[in-house]
């Protein structure tokens, strides 16, 4: 059928490019399945009239993702309905939860999970509308096609934040957001046939969504590794010949150790990019030199500004690798210059623009940004800027350094902290692994500085020599109160350590220098 | 003024765009000599050999005042305001982040 009656955009229109320009391409593999551009595209189109014919008026999938993900992707796009992936490794009672605030879903299940839920009827309370993965797939084979298009301002993508701070808020993403940022950072069909992409962000992070969009349209094949593995990813990298792949910090670093033992090439691998959440220099470094043929992308950007809103590309990283200039070197720990399609500016907390160098909150504008939750509305300005709560500093030639959030800013003794500034020069310490900086109430500060650390293996820091090592580095008022010592730290799946878990921790723990 | 996110088709050729960036000057936007028009809708004329240079798949074109068209589907006109052809952006490849 002809899909492309239609006067407005919407994220379909990727598929249709991609079809249109090379049908009998592999777009996807995961696991078995094997699809061409002209299959998912078959599969979206029967998807979206088992998704019509449903009447539901939002989709949600719990599951792993692989394939499953670009099919529901579009297939909710063609039908005309918003799309959310939830995080399935939420307790049962989370899952409902935000199931509950979705308006009349359709519920698409993996079925390890549906058996989690307690089956079809520990759901039917929450949804009325259930269906299995698999049963999806096959359905979706020779359903009745449907394609009905989306208003360009109407929400292609909602996604719940991870709630690290608060309650997960409902992000929406609108057709035009998506399709923005996609064309306006992917050169269509830039890719060569034998590019691959290896895939193992979730599905329901805002990195799993725009991998989905942004390698269709480049015309890169997306090899899927739903559950990470460092092994299973090296090994994927020779079997795929995977050329380009996307991880998040704990996976970096686990694919090191592995490389560190010397058994692996990545031959064909030509860039490794890295976001999702701040990655400590000497992991960088490490692997900058383990891979010296890789091109590493640091990437940055946030669930409502429909991913990547600033790049340090592969030759930045060289350059900073090997510089003497200390403003040059130092840039290995930004994330890089901002797109093309996106503005930024650095205000202080009355909300004036400052200038190269000083720290204050970053604001970004541009198609891509959405700012708007359910149940809250738009939190742009007037002038359509996004406050992004993260705190950041551009240096003179418009590299951006961000610091952190404002919510863990720790104030001691009335002065401003970002935990990221001691951090930053605590990893550097031999002895560390890992530290998060947290602040804890205190009866004389207001907060106090304590410093969780992760120990190099096989080591037993000193904690006072832990401090000094601050105190040369940064003021007196920036040396942490206390240092304690923790096996690991708490992290989500995309590698963000969850900084309230440790102050409960901390605070259920009694002191210890 | 023509909304962002607004397609558009020829009417004389199969070239069809997205608006990426809108400007006033998109109100005469024309691909092969011919007005362009929303999508499904009626079309006439044909392709005025001044204006047929064509236009590429998946490539953004531009006018001096910053308006901005997708490509989405190639065709045998010339993207153009009014009479002045627009021209390829010519844009830096950034490396892939996703």
């Amino acid at each position: 059928m002809d899909t492309t009656e239609s006067a407005s955009v919407s994220i379909s229109l990727l598929l249709e490019m991609a079809t249109s320009n090379d049908p009998d391409r592999t777009a996807v593999v995961s696991g078995d399945v094997r699809l061409t551009t002209q299959q998912l595209s078959d599969l979206a189109d029967g998807g979206a009239g088992l998704i019509a014919r449903s009447q539901a008026s939002q989709v949600a999938y719990i599951g792993i993702g692989g394939a499953m993900l670009p099919l529901l992707i579009f297939a909710s796009a063609r039908a005309g309905v918003a799309f959310t992936p939830i995080n399935y490794r939420l307790s049962a009672e989370g899952i409902k939860t935000l199931i509950a605030r979705l308006p009349d879903p359709l519920v698409v299940i993996d079925r390890r999970y549906l058996d989690e839920l307690g089956g079809l009827d520990g759901l039917a309370g929450t949804a009325k509308q259930v269906v299995v993965s698999d049963e999806f797939l096959a359905q979706a084979g020779d359903a009745e096609p449907a394609a009905e298009f989306a208003d360009p301002d109407s929400v292609g993508i909602v996604l719940f934040t991870s709630g690290t701070t608060s309650q997960p808020k409902a992000v929406e993403l609108t057709h035009n957001n998506l399709t923005s940022y996609v064309t306006g950072t992917v050169e269509f069909g830039s890719a060569e046939p034998t590019d691959a992409a290896l895939i193992c962000v979730p599905p329901y992070h805002i990195a799993g969504v725009s991998a989905a969009l942004s390698n269709l349209y480049a015309g890169r094949k997306m090899v899927y590794l739903p559950v990470f593995d460092p092994e299973e990813w090296v090994r994927l990298i020779d079997a795929e010949h995977v050329t380009s792949a996307t991880v998040v910090p704990t996976m970096l670093d686990r694919i090191v150790t592995v490389l560190e033992r010397g058994e692996h090439q990545l031959a064909s691998l030509r860039n490794l990019a890295y976001g999702g959440s701040k990655v400590g220099l000497p992991l960088v470094r490490r692997a900058l030199e383990l891979l010296p043929g890789v091109g590493f992308v640091n990437a940055y950007g946030l669930t409502e500004t429909s991913s990547t809103i600033a790049v340090l590309t592969p030759d930045d990283h060289r350059e900073a690798h090997g510089a003497s200039d200390p403003a040059v070197v130092r840039r290995l720990g930004s994330v890089g210059q901002p797109v093309p399609s996106i503005e930024v500016q650095i205000r202080d907390e009355n909300g004036a623009v400052l200038g190269p160098g000083e720290t204050g909150e970053l604001f970004v504008r541009g198609e891509q940004v959405s700012g708007r939750y359910t149940g809250i509305g738009s939190v742009l300005d007037a002038e359509g800027w996004f406050p992004t709560k993260d705190i950041a500093t551009l240096d003179e030639d418009g590299y951006l350094f961000v610091s952190g959030r404002s919510d863990d800013t720790i104030i001691r003794g009335g002065e401003n902290i970002a935990p990221a500034e001691l951090e930053d020069v605590l990893v550097e310490h031999p002895h560390v692994r890992h530290v998060a900086v947290v602040g804890v109430e205190d009866p004389q500060w207001g907060q106090a500085i304590v410093a969780v650390v992760v120990p190099a293996a096989g080591i037993d820091p000193d904690p006072e020599e832990l401090r000094e090592h601050v105190r040369k580095s940064l003021r007196g008022s920036r040396t942490p109160d206390r240092v304690v010592f923790r096996d690991e730290l708490p992290t989500n799946a995309t590698g963000k350590v969850l900084r309230r878990e440790i102050v409960e921790d901390l605070r259920a723990a009694p002191a210890e220098q | 003024m023509i909304k962002n996110g607004t397609r558009l088709a020829s009417q004389v050729c199969d070239t069809q765009v997205i608006v990426v960036r809108s400007a006033e000057s998109l109100d005469d936007l024309r691909c092969g000599g011919a007005p362009m028009v929303e999508l499904g809708a009626e079309r006439s004329g044909e392709l005025d050999p001044a204006f047929a240079d064509g236009s590429v798949m998946g490539k953004r074109y531009v006018d001096e005042t910053g308006a901005e068209v997708l490509v989405t589907k190639a065709g045998a006109g010339t993207l153009a305001v009014g009479e002045t052809a627009l021209s390829l952006k010519e844009a830096k490849p950034l490396p892939a982040s996703d």
